[in-house]
């Protein structure tokens, strides 16, 4: 078992075609189960060409109907990208993980407004994608850091998601799933959302969370946490030393109006009963020792 | 992307918000044209800088005659106007908005934002005007009225005006409000902001609702759809190595202490200086070189840290996924010869192509002194920064 993907799991991959969608597609193919996994491709006036022997579909719709996918995947170029997901959504699919960086957020408000009352499930934009180790990776991480086993990884950010993951395999401490929620204002999961998915999923013992400046999703998932979680969590806040009212290179970065601060972060994880730690390069080894108390 | 007060007042104007009447200028000469033009007997001279708290720090002043528009007008040009949003250095005044003097009766706040926990816009109104929000936030949140908006429905004229007597406009005047509300709301959404502040608001003497003051913060993300709102652009604003940076395609801060950081992706990039910090240095930089950095971009990169003349040590840490090491190693072994570099760099990779990237470094025959994991490499770059 494993949260929201598994070996199991049939992608399609919007924007295939295109250089970073191509690319990253040759990747996720070869993937542990990934051959198996990666069904279909939509780039609209391509459809019955392939890329890689993978079949490409004038939409999403078709793409469904005809490969079984329910899940997508999307590479789309920043400015078409919002409409991706909308197609992604009004299709009914399971789950959409959105890569791309740059979408203008008044197309995400209208994209999630669109989303209301659907049962689609979103991650990102401008995330790494979310990998289920041995099994399936749908994103853009590199799969050989990571190892099969039963912690859970939920982050903000791209490469330190990464970091946290190379410091828990290093220590013989494999993952369960990693998400990267992605680091946009408006976006889909949150912290919460994910932790309440590890909280139910057997095969996940303990969960890293990783979480940055801005905003307040990580104070939310600790009172959550606080309350309702029965499984350890260590967690981690980017952002000590950034000056307020600069936004670090994610567009959800930035303290502004006395909200968003890591200080704040950390104080309310800590009060939640979160292993926190102030040492990036202490996240994995915090972990190990948790484990071994418990 | 910031602009200017009275570029955000040319904007509220195209959506039928009225401000006083007012003329940008760029010299004395031009500020005491500009009063004449308009006419009256009051006129108010306003520093254009994009931070904020201009009044306390004296770039806002109200004249009376000629002479004092001229006086004003003087003092204001050139001057380094510190504010709480400046830093201690201040920026520097090249601008001035000369407007006509308004009766004010009242002040109101009103501002809106994109929030992500309701992931809508959210309009903020309060009849504390004039204040800075924070501050009516901290001390009377009940002062603050929300509305959070629904992207279909838009702001309708009912809500605009439950707003408006919420914060206490009178009833003469909530046409006028609302007009400014519904406008604000439109020209947010049209013009793709993030954030956007009218503050104070005011209800004149003669029950005219008027914006004194415009703040806007534009999604840069979304600029490529406004031309209009680019050739807004003020350089002279922004820091000139975050504006050579945007030019490469590198996100960059400066920021005050003497380590450079050369990082890729953010979250990264903000655990590296929060480490470099945590193990007694201080960090010169935020930059994030991105997912796919050529040897160029690199190159790039050490010239931008090297500019600053504080800088004491160099630490690259380089996560590798899509980027590969060898890569970033050949960029940094190519960026460290063109530049000469005198300064200590210590180097961590991990990641695609590890330990081709490490044979890379190590053979270059230069000093680069390599980080087993992020704490070695802090720690390393910390002692190497103390002992230059």
């Amino acid at each position: 078992m494993s949260i929201l993907i598994d070996k199991n799991t049939r992608v399609m991959t919007q924007g295939m075609t295109g250089k970073v969608g191509q690319f990253h597609t040759i990747h996720c193919k070869a993937y542990a189960n990934g051959a198996n996994c990666f069904v279909a491709g939509v780039t609209p006036n391509k459809g019955g060409q392939s890329f890689e022997g993978i079949p490409i579909y004038n939409s999403v719709a078709e793409a469904k109907a005809q490969s079984g996918a329910t899940v997508s995947v999307i590479y789309v170029p920043p400015a078409y990208a919002a409409a991706a997901i909308d197609e992604a959504v009004a299709a009914d699919l399971d789950l959409v993980i959105c890569i791309t960086e740059g979408i203008p957020v008044h197309d995400m408000l209208r994209t999630r407004y669109k989303m209301q009352g659907k049962r689609t499930l979103l991650i990102g934009p401008n995330c790494p994608g979310l990998i289920t180790p041995d099994e399936i990776k749908i994103g853009i991480m590199p799969g050989h850091i990571h190892r099969k086993g039963r912690i859970g990884v939920v982050s903000r950010s791209g490469t330190l998601t990464y970091e946290a993951v190379g410091q828990l395999s290093a220590l013989g401490l494999g993952q369960s799933s990693c998400v990267g929620i992605g680091g946009d204002p408006i976006n889909g999961l949150k912290h919460l959302d994910v932790m309440k998915l590890f909280n139910e999923d057997p095969e996940t013992d303990a969960v890293i969370m990783v979480g940055e400046i801005g905003g307040t999703d990580e104070e939310e998932c600790a009172r959550w946490i606080r309350d309702n979680m029965r499984k350890p969590v260590v967690g981690f806040i980017a952002g000590i030393t950034a000056p307020p009212g600069k936004r670090m290179g994610h567009a959800g970065a930035i303290i502004s109006g006395g909200q968003g601060g890591a200080e704040t972060k950390l104080a309310v994880m800590e009060e939640s009963g979160i292993h926190i730690t102030r040492n990036p390069a202490e996240m994995g080894r915090v972990m190990q020792k948790v484990l071994k108390r418990s | 992307m910031k602009i200017h007060e009275y570029q955000g007042k040319e904007i509220l104007r195209q959506f039928g918000v009225p401000t006083p009447r007012g003329v940008a200028c760029f010299s004395v000469d031009e500020a005491l044209a500009a009063a004449q033009q308009l006419g009256g007997a009051v006129w108010v001279v306003k520093a254009q800088i994009h931070a904020g708290g201009r009044g306390k720090g004296g770039g806002v002043k109200v004249a009376r005659s000629m002479d004092e528009v001229r006086s004003a007008a003087q003092q204001i040009l050139g001057m380094h106007l510190v504010t709480h949003q400046t830093g201690k250095d201040g920026q520097v005044v090249r601008r001035l908005l000369i407007e006509e003097g308004a009766q004010i009766s009242k002040e109101f706040y009103l501002g809106m934002v994109v929030d992500r926990s309701s992931q809508r816009v959210a309009l903020l109104a309060s009849s504390e005007g004039g204040m800075e929000i924070e501050q009516v936030a901290a001390h009377n949140p009940e002062k603050i009225y929300t509305v959070r908006i629904d992207p279909v429905e838009g702001l309708s004229v009912a809500d605009a005006a439950r707003v408006a007597h919420q914060i206490g406009v009178p009833e003469v005047a909530i046409p006028g409000a609302v007009t400014v509300l519904q406008g604000l709301y439109h020209c947010f959404v049209e013009k793709d902001a993030m954030l956007a502040e009218i503050n104070p608001l005011v209800l004149t003497a003669d029950g005219r609702v008027l914006a004194l003051d415009a703040k806007f913060n534009f999604d840069s993300n979304a600029l490529y759809r406004h031309p209009e709102i680019v050739a807004y652009r003020d350089l002279d604003e922004e820091d000139p190595a975050e504006i050579e940076a945007s030019k490469f395609d590198l996100s960059y801060i400066s920021l005050d202490g003497d380590i450079g950081c050369l990082v890729n992706g953010a979250g990264l990039a903000m655990a590296t200086m929060d480490i470099i910090k945590l193990y007694g240095g201080s960090p010169a930089n935020f930059l994030d070189v991105g997912g796919g950095a050529s040897k160029e971009k690199v190159t790039e990169a050490f010239k931008l840290m090297l500019k600053n003349p504080n800088l004491k040590a160099i630490l690259v840490n380089i996560f590798g996924g899509i980027m590969k090491c060898d890569v970033i190693a050949d960029g940094v072994v190519a960026a460290a010869r063109e530049v000469h570099l005198k300064v200590p760099l210590v180097v961590r990779l991990e990641g695609t192509n590890v330990k081709l990237g490490k044979k890379i470094l190590a053979e270059s025959g230069l000093p680069i002194i390599s980080g087993s994991d992020m704490a070695d490499a802090a720690q390393k770059v910390v002692d190497a920064a103390r002992g230059a």
